[in-house]
């Protein structure tokens, strides 16, 4: 398959998820009950932005960290955690990975989507401390 | 001389093989997903032997897949008249022992998942890389091999096919033994003798492999192979298993010589327990020395228990000499500080001990078993087999004579 | 690829160029502290510094010098900080002992003929030719350009070829499922892993790793190889010193002092 191809199947697939999202009620199916986030009013980007293209940024950052050592916060993984799951310390089942009802913000909703997650097979699912 | 192709008849004995063989495939794919599932930790692998039973299989079954080969090749490179009604079988058994034994090293990956990223992102330094490369072309060109064999169509286009099929396959196995031989780091490694000595051992594995598929399909479809097409063969595999023999002995005695590496080699060959059991009585003794007996010595002239006996045990040999070459070149200890006793919490200056489990062994199986379903259903469905090798159809001479009746 | 000459084995020589370039380089924003000696003498004095949006470069090698005569036998402060700080050792549960993973090892050296001792901390020796990195097919075993070798487990397959290329065992695999990592140190099932550097700390401006700054004999010393001003390039310039296994010309980044 084609680069553009991928590109589009993988925009309109998004689309469907956002759709699935967003229209809560109306739709077909309820909308997952994603955890709000424990700390700040905006995100890096707009919500609908962050739907639909959180993987791109995330990935675009984990190779500029891994293999050159680019250390900015914006769409680091860790940040996400941050703000969006509670330390272990105070919440220890936030971590539950394959729970729609999980309090874990990524895990919640890929639960939902079904799909699969691995970064936290390796990345710490919670942040540090307190 | 015009040879017939025929598929064999799938009858009860047949549905029953491939009952057998899918059976092991399950029980191997269960000892995969039950390895995959825990992780390695339910394995007898550990961070000192890193490459265990899985390995060896694996790679016992790729060097066999380029060696099965050379029956075909030996028609088409170099033109010889008898190889070529053998060549198809050839060429179907080393895509299948290729495809064996790659599932094996597949499905030992700690991420199998990521199969796409080996497939995709490449570092063309490594001689894995190339051997990802190597495998895949391997498939395909002897696939296109097979093709121009099976297709009338195509049949005059099968000897330039098969010289690009015999020349990619020497590569392959130069390949599949410099991933040994370019490991720096490590005393039974580190040799260039190595690729070479993979490619005469896959001579060797690959044509025991082919004999022992051609008796049985043979024996178990009742269709005729003389002693003409059977006593060449046997003679090359006679050949073969010595040339094995000669490329081991430059080996280990260019070892001995260099003060570096005698340690290694009194551990293989002296005081390695299993290894230097398997070494001496597995692959020496029974592997490559019975086989010759039973190859060369008079008494069995003509026999064919005695032919099927000599290519099950230099199999046999070469498994446990994968396994000392693997697992033995592992276990015995790197040396970075010459001259000093070493130890550490890591097994830094000892012997590494490994014991096999039953999951691993089953992961193997499960190659071979792939092998044989693959061979087993391809000549039922497709025209592989000669309908016959006897002599009066395959012995130059015995043709001379029949036609001087007519 | 390129086979980069010894990086920096010459005499920390104060000439005009090297300077200048490093003041090109330091330009980039990082926090650097001058003092003006004399007039037209300048000494830099922070020359890890990087600012966190720049990538690493080849300006700078990470190096590590481990005194082993400091060293003492039976002391693994250095093993206990590297597990505190990467969070192995202790999460690995179903793993079998030679399953588990070791970043870092005090090995216990006796020599044979005169039964002199030596005891001395082993981990990546982040050669400048990795073998590891040659051998990876995915290009997940890869070294940074400033000369840390990392495992990109994005990539990593598990197939442990680099286990079988390392000449020092510094490398392990990660038997079973893994909770608990540490944020700074992403680890898990299927993966190959070893010490990194403390790379996060490096990146962070520390200028030193977990086990330099445990080690209360101060037996090991980081620094960048090619800043002729570093305590580190300036031993490596004055003292002898060894990298195991040197006959393998990887020329590594860890030096050993002492053996």
């Amino acid at each position: 398959m084609s680069l553009p191809t991928l590109h589009l199947l993988k925009g309109a697939h998004l689309l469907l998820l956002t759709l699935l999202l967003v229209s809560g009620g109306v739709a077909v199916a309820e909308g997952p009950s994603v955890p709000k986030a424990l700390k700040g009013e905006q995100c890096v980007e707009s919500v609908p932005n962050m739907r639909r293209n959180h993987m791109e940024y995330l990935k675009h950052h984990r190779v500029e960290t891994m293999r050159y050592g680019v250390r900015t916060e914006t769409y680091s993984l860790k940040k996400c955690l941050d703000c969006h799951v509670a330390p272990k310390a105070q919440n220890a089942a936030a971590t539950d990975m394959h729970d729609t009802n999980s309090q874990h913000f990524c895990n919640n909703c890929h639960s939902y989507a079904g799909v699969k997650l691995d970064c936290f097979d390796c990345h710490a699912a919670q942040p540090d401390g307190q | 001389m015009k040879t017939t192709y025929t598929q064999i008849e799938n009858g009860k004995g047949f549905w029953s093989l491939l009952l057998l063989l899918a059976g092991m495939i399950a029980v191997g794919l269960a000892a995969t997903f039950y390895m995959e599932h825990n992780g390695h930790w339910v394995t007898g692998m550990d961070n000192q032997i890193v490459w265990g039973m899985p390995h060896v299989f694996a790679i016992f079954l790729i060097v066999a897949a380029s060696g099965a080969l050379n029956v075909a090749s030996i028609g088409s490179v170099f033109g010889r008249k008898m190889y070529k009604p053998l060549a198809p079988l050839s060429a179907l058994l080393a895509v299948a022992l290729l495809v064996g034994g790659l599932a094996v090293l597949v499905l030992d990956l700690g991420r199998p998942d990521r199969l796409a990223v080996a497939m995709t992102t490449f570092n063309f330094k490594s001689i894995f890389t190339w051997n990802v490369i190597l495998y895949n072309g391997f498939l395909l060109i002897v696939g296109i091999y097979l093709w121009t064999m099976l297709e009338k169509r195509m049949n005059k286009h099968k000897d330039q096919v098969g010289i690009v099929a015999f020349v990619w396959r020497l590569v392959l196995t130069t390949g599949t033994g410099s991933i040994f031989g370019w490991l720096v780091a490590r005393q039974a490694y580190d040799a260039a003798i190595l690729a070479p000595m993979f490619v005469v051992m896959s001579f060797s594995f690959g044509l025991a492999f082919y004999l022992l598929v051609l008796l049985a399909t043979y024996q178990l479809t009742g269709r005729e192979v003389g002693d003409y097409v059977l006593n060449r063969l046997k003679s090359l595999l006679g050949v073969f298993v010595a040339s094995v023999l000669y490329f081991v002995m430059v080996y280990h005695f260019t070892n001995l010589y260099a003060a570096e590496h005698t340690g290694i080699e009194h551990f293989i060959l002296l005081n390695g327990g299993i290894f230097t059991l398997l070494f001496w009585l597995v692959q020496i003794i029974i592997g490559s020395l019975v086989p010759l007996a039973l190859i060369y010595a008079p008494q069995f002239r003509q026999n064919r228990s005695a032919l099927t006996a000599a290519a099950i045990l230099v199999l046999l040999g070469g498994l446990a000499q994968v396994y000392v070459i693997l697992i033995g070149g592992q276990a015995y200890p790197l040396i970075n500080f010459p001259g000093y006793e070493v130890s550490s919490t890591f097994a830094d200056g000892i012997v590494n001990s490994y014991v096999p489990t039953l999951a691993e062994f089953l992961l193997g199986f499960m190659g071979v078993a792939i092998t044989l379903i693959m061979v087993a259903v391809a000549i039922a469905a497709l025209r592989i087999l000669p309908s016959s090798l006897a002599d009066k159809v395959m012995d130059p001479h015995a043709l001379v004579a029949a036609q001087a009746k007519k | 690829m390129m086979n980069r000459p010894d990086d920096n084995q010459t005499t920390a020589n104060t000439s005009e160029l090297p300077l200048l370039d490093r003041r090109a380089f330091l330009k980039g924003g990082a926090a650097v502290a001058t003092f003006t000696l004399a007039p037209g003498i300048i000494l830099y004095t922070t020359a890890e510094a990087r600012n966190i949006d720049e990538r690493a470069t080849d300006k700078v090698r990470w190096a590590m010098l481990i005194d082993s005569t400091l060293c003492e036998q039976g002391c693994s402060e250095c093993v206990t900080a590297c597990q505190d700080e990467n969070g192995w050792g202790s999460n690995e549960i179903k793993s079998r002992p030679s399953q588990q993973a070791q970043w870092i090892r005090k090995v216990e050296l006796k020599n044979s003929e005169t039964g002199m001792l030596h005891s001395l901390p082993m981990m990546c020796q982040h050669c400048a030719n990795p073998p590891c990195v040659d051998v990876c097919p995915t290009t997940a075993s890869f070294k940074r350009a400033d000369g840390i070798v990392l495992v990109d487990r994005h990539l990593c397959i598990g197939c442990r070829f680099c286990m079988m290329a390392c000449p020092y065992k510094a490398r392990s695999f990660v038997h079973e499922t893994l909770t608990n990592q540490k944020s700074n140190a992403p680890r898990g099932k299927g993966c190959v892993e070893a010490c990194t550097l403390c790379v996060h700390k490096l990146d962070a401006g520390d200028g030193t790793t977990a086990c330099a700054q445990a080690c209360s004999k101060g037996a090991i010393l980081v620094g960048d190889l090619k800043d002729q001003n570093s305590e580190l390039a300036k031993r490596v310039s004055k003292y002898a010193t060894t990298q195991i296994r040197a006959d393998l010309g990887l020329n590594t980044g860890v030096r050993y002092q002492g053996i």
